[in-house]
């Protein structure tokens, strides 16, 4: 039967025909059109794994800040606390060594106090020595300015003497 | 209901105008005039006046030699340089030539006929589709803009083929494979959606045409026998069976013969429901001139029933249409496929 039995002109103006259609699409349609959807899918592909990356990035920095922050405010509290102790600590020591201080001065001042009282008292004494070996100077110049007082005087102090030295010994 | 009935009415309305003609319908002729191929495309009649579109004849017969002549020349059996057409006989319909004993032969043919000039259509066609869509990739930035036009018409298309057929069923290196699938596929399937169309481009039962699937076949066996593997090669002629079924050579006959089988295969699937689907459409509307004489009543409710049988065949024709360029272009990539085994995989 005709239907099957394939002709030969159809067949050779077929194979022309294609072969012509094939080899210009091949060349200059197909590939380009191909080339250029994959070039866009691969794009689309990057860009969404770059988007993921940025995503995970910012995910990350997002973390990092918290963590950051959180750091900064412990670090913070930490600091505070730090601070109200060794502001207590330096408030009582500063009051500790005021307190002591003040009780050194006081000391030292008291002791001061002492000496010079000591020493005015000694100088008062020295003073008050002077002045009545002055006085009994004059007056003994007074007395013993004849020689019988003179001799008296000297028979007297030598009784005192021995006196003192009986006691001694 | 009054929109059916006026339906109908609309659908009696030729049977009182064509009460008159009183020929018999013949349903031969009808039929092969329409799925067949002639040299001269035949688009319809006007008042008993034949309205065709003449094609050149290309014939060089051993005894007339080489002529090149316009097909209405031999139009009613004239002869033209010896040569003509003979109405019946095992020639019927092509041009053929006297030898000196007085039987008929056929010259060497490559006339221009109706399928050639449909094929070389739809060709110009495909191209001009194509490049005008490759041609808006070169123009445009892909990165920047969608795709418009002819581009956002045919990309779909390209990419569902190219990556979903070809990608799937060849594996790697598809690229070097996908033009000519895809120039397959596309070639078939306009091919297809013009023989459905009813006037002049389309109408040409060219992929229910047996030569064209088998150059489209013949295609597809170059593509997988030219670029196969040695491995490949190796699994026909030397596969990993017994030596006895080597020595007589049953395993490479048969392995042989399956090389054969597979574009055969394709070539007749196409052709046969392309062709099935032209003979279905063609019947249904055959039932308006077959129920021309059975009376009013009969012909206008037959015409309703083929007009709307006829609507739903277009319609199962556009998925067919679709469907068996998919198939040829599927096929055709996993025979590639099979063509490029893997050296790793255990050959079976």
């Amino acid at each position: 039967m005709g239907l099957v039995t394939p002709s030969g002109g159809l067949l050779f103006w077929m194979v022309i025909i294609f072969g012509v259609v094939f080899f210009v699409l091949a060349k200059f349609g197909f590939p380009i059109i191909t080339s250029m959807v994959r070039k866009r899918n691969d794009y689309i592909a990057d860009s969404l794994k770059e988007a993921e990356q940025a995503r995970a990035q910012i995910e990350g920095v997002e973390e990092k800040c918290r963590q950051l922050i959180d750091e900064a405010r412990q670090e913070q509290g930490k600091m505070m606390e730090q601070a109200q102790t060794s502001a207590r600590q330096t408030i009582e020591e500063a009051k500790a060594s005021a307190s002591r201080e003040a009780a050194e001065l006081l000391a030292k001042a008291r002791a001061d106090i002492a000496l010079e009282q000591r020493e005015a008292l000694a100088s008062v004494r020295n003073v008050v020595a002077e002045l009545s070996v002055a006085v009994s100077e004059k007056i003994l110049r007074e007395k013993l300015s004849s020689d019988e007082a003179q001799s008296d005087f000297v028979a007297k102090a030598v009784d005192q003497v021995r006196e003192q030295q009986q006691k001694l010994s | 209901m009054k929109k059916w009935l006026l339906i109908l009415a609309l659908c009696l309305l030729p049977a009182t105008l064509c009460a008159a003609e009183e020929e018999q319908f013949d349903m031969g002729p009808y039929l092969f005039g329409h799925i067949g191929d002639s040299y001269e495309w035949h688009i319809t009649e006007i008042g008993g006046h034949e309205l065709s579109i003449p094609l050149p004849c290309i014939v060089w017969g051993k005894t007339n030699g080489p002529a090149v002549f316009i097909s209405s020349r031999l139009h009613g059996g004239e002869q033209y340089k010896g040569y003509f057409i003979p109405s019946e006989g095992d020639y019927a319909g092509k041009i053929v030539e006297k030898a000196a004993d007085g039987t008929l032969v056929r010259p060497f043919d490559i006339s221009i006929t109706k399928n050639v000039l449909a094929v070389m259509i739809s060709g110009a066609l495909l191209v001009w589709l194509i490049l005008a869509c490759a041609r808006w990739y070169r123009r445009h930035d892909v990165l920047k803009e969608a795709p418009s036009g002819i581009a956002a018409l045919l990309e779909p298309v390209i990419v569902m083929i190219d990556e979903e057929v070809i990608k799937d069923s060849i594996g790697e290196g598809y690229e070097r494979f996908s033009p000519y699938l895809l120039t397959a596929f596309f070639f078939i399937l306009i091919n297809n959606l013009l023989g459905i169309v009813p006037f002049f481009p389309g109408g040409a039962n060219v992929t229910g045409n047996i030569a064209v699937t088998m150059a489209l076949a013949l295609f597809t066996f170059v593509a997988v026998n030219l670029f196969g593997t040695k491995h490949y090669f190796k699994e026909i002629f030397w596969p990993d069976v017994p030596a006895f079924l080597k020595v007589i050579p049953i395993m490479p006959l048969i392995e042989f013969i399956g090389m054969l089988t597979k574009p055969f295969s394709l070539m007749v699937r196409l052709f046969a429901n392309i062709l099935a689907g032209h003979v279905l459409i063609l019947s249904v509307v055959a039932l308006v001139f077959i129920s021309a004489k059975m009376g009013p009543v009969l012909f206008g409710s037959m015409s309703f029933v083929a007009v709307l049988f006829g609507i739903f065949m277009d319609c199962l024709e556009l998925l067919v249409a679709f469907i068996q360029a998919y198939v040829f272009t599927m096929l055709s990539a996993v025979f590639i496929g099979l063509a490029h085994p893997k050296e790793a995989e255990p050959s079976k």
